[in-house]
């Protein structure tokens, strides 16, 4: 199980960016635990200055915009 | 099993090749909708709804029929340019610029960067823990965080659509000043008080890998992010524009002239804190406002009410008050909204002074 963490307050993006996750994952067949951190406190454990912050494994992968299916694909294969 | 190399991840030469004839084709059909405007507002209004010239009804269609696809297609166009040069700036990058500057220089720099680097609202908090945590000071973050909001993309590009580019210059420029001026004072208050304490606390765990992601970005990447910007700006804006382009042609055609100098005029002192007032709790209507303005300083209005009133609309919003309320105790805030209130309000009286 591969864990994600989208990194934001619950704005537009960052929910948008959660359901991009879960749709790429799905379409590739990763499993994916999405994990939503909204507390500020936590997110800036990441340095992140944008949301939402996208995290896979615990690595800041994406910060202030929403990749693409092809690139989440990409962020996502290698680390399952 | 090796992830892929590095190299076969880049777009190749031929999509980049790809993108720039896309947005040149876009651009070549952006200037032939744009000049076909015009013609097709008068064809429409006069021979195929047959209202006649010169009367109020067929003068307010014909301008709405005009000004809507007008309007419209600057926002498209200048927003896709305005995203696309702000993809050359990071909040990261200007947090590297900002930290270990002094106030006075910093002040100035933070407000010029808080124009061009991208910003959304939602994201006040984490850039303010940010800057915090770099060791910027106070006063400069707040020079960055007023000119962010106030000069806004939208704002500009609808006060260079209907008042002209002289506007909306020195709206910018104003909004600049604003910022560099309201951060310095605010710096002069010692802030530090006020800032809620788990700003300060928050320390990266060491166990944390922190990288600095979004390396490089290709054209085509910047193209289509300024794209999916632009979508998203103009889906959400442009039922207000046609609001209140709507609401300003009834004006235009029917209202007579100058009916509104005594009321919202120069010489009405109130006009401007009261534009400044009514713009607080209005936030993303700011679209919808300018074309109505328009139409109120057409028919006498002052256009430095007008323009205190955008600036407030954008600057001080309701919901980003809210957001910041999280990391500002509400002595700070309130002291925020008092001085970019007041450098509003002495910007409208400005402009109502000089463009008369």
């Amino acid at each position: 199980m591969l864990n994600v963490k989208v990194l934001g307050p619950g704005c537009a993006n960052c929910k948008r960016l959660e359901q991009a996750v879960q749709r790429v994952a799905g379409a590739i067949g990763v499993a994916v635990e999405v994990e939503k951190v909204t507390d500020y406190a936590e997110i800036m454990k990441w340095d992140v200055l944008q949301t939402p912050g996208l995290v896979v494994n615990g690595k800041l992968v994406a910060a202030g915009r929403i990749p693409s299916d092809e690139e989440i694909a990409r962020l996502l294969k290698p680390a399952a | 099993m090796n992830p892929l190399p590095t190299s076969s991840l880049r777009p190749t030469h031929r999509t980049e090749t790809r993108a720039f004839a896309l947005v040149a084709l876009s651009a070549i059909a952006w200037v032939a909708a744009y000049s076909a405007i015009l013609p097709l507002a008068e064809w429409l209004t006069y021979d195929v709804i047959r209202l006649a010239r010169g009367s109020h009804l067929g003068e307010s269609v014909a301008f709405f029929l005009y000004d809507v696809p007008k309007i419209l297609l600057l926002l498209s166009g200048m927003i896709f340019v305005i995203t696309v040069i702000q993809s050359f700036f990071s909040p990261e990058r200007t947090r590297a610029v900002l930290s270990g500057k002094r106030e006075g220089v910093g002040n100035v720099l933070a407000a010029a960067l808080g124009v061009l680097t991208p910003f959304c609202s939602c994201s006040a908090v984490p850039l303010f823990i940010g800057f915090v945590k770099a060791g910027i000071p106070l006063g400069v973050t707040f020079s960055f965080l007023t000119a962010a909001p106030l000069v806004n993309e939208v704002a500009l590009v609808m006060l260079f659509g209907t008042f002209g580019w002289q506007v909306a210059a020195l709206y910018a420029f104003t909004g600049v000043t604003i910022a560099v001026i309201s951060g310095v004072v605010i710096g002069k208050t010692r802030p530090e008080r006020f800032v809620e304490p788990f700003v300060f606390q928050i320390g990266t765990s060491g166990t944390q890998t922190i990288q600095s992601p979004d390396a490089q970005l290709t054209w085509s990447e910047r193209f289509a992010t300024a794209w999916r910007t632009t979508r998203d700006i103009v889906g959400k804006v442009w039922p207000f524009i046609v609001v209140g382009i709507g609401i300003g042609a009834g004006i235009h055609g029917f209202v007579p002239q100058d009916a509104l100098a005594g009321i919202l005029g120069r010489e009405a002192w109130w006009s401007v804190p009261a534009g400044v007032l009514l713009g607080v709790p209005l936030y993303s209507n700011a679209a919808g406002i300018v074309p109505v303005a328009q139409a109120l300083v057409s028919k006498g209005a002052a256009l430095g009410a007008v323009l205190a009133f955008m600036m407030a609309v954008v600057g001080l919003s309701l919901p980003e008050m809210i957001i910041l309320r999280r990391v500002l105790k509400p002595r700070l805030l309130a002291t925020f909204v008092a001085v970019v209130a007041t450098g509003i309000i002495f910007t409208g009286y400005l402009f109502n002074w000089v463009l008369r």
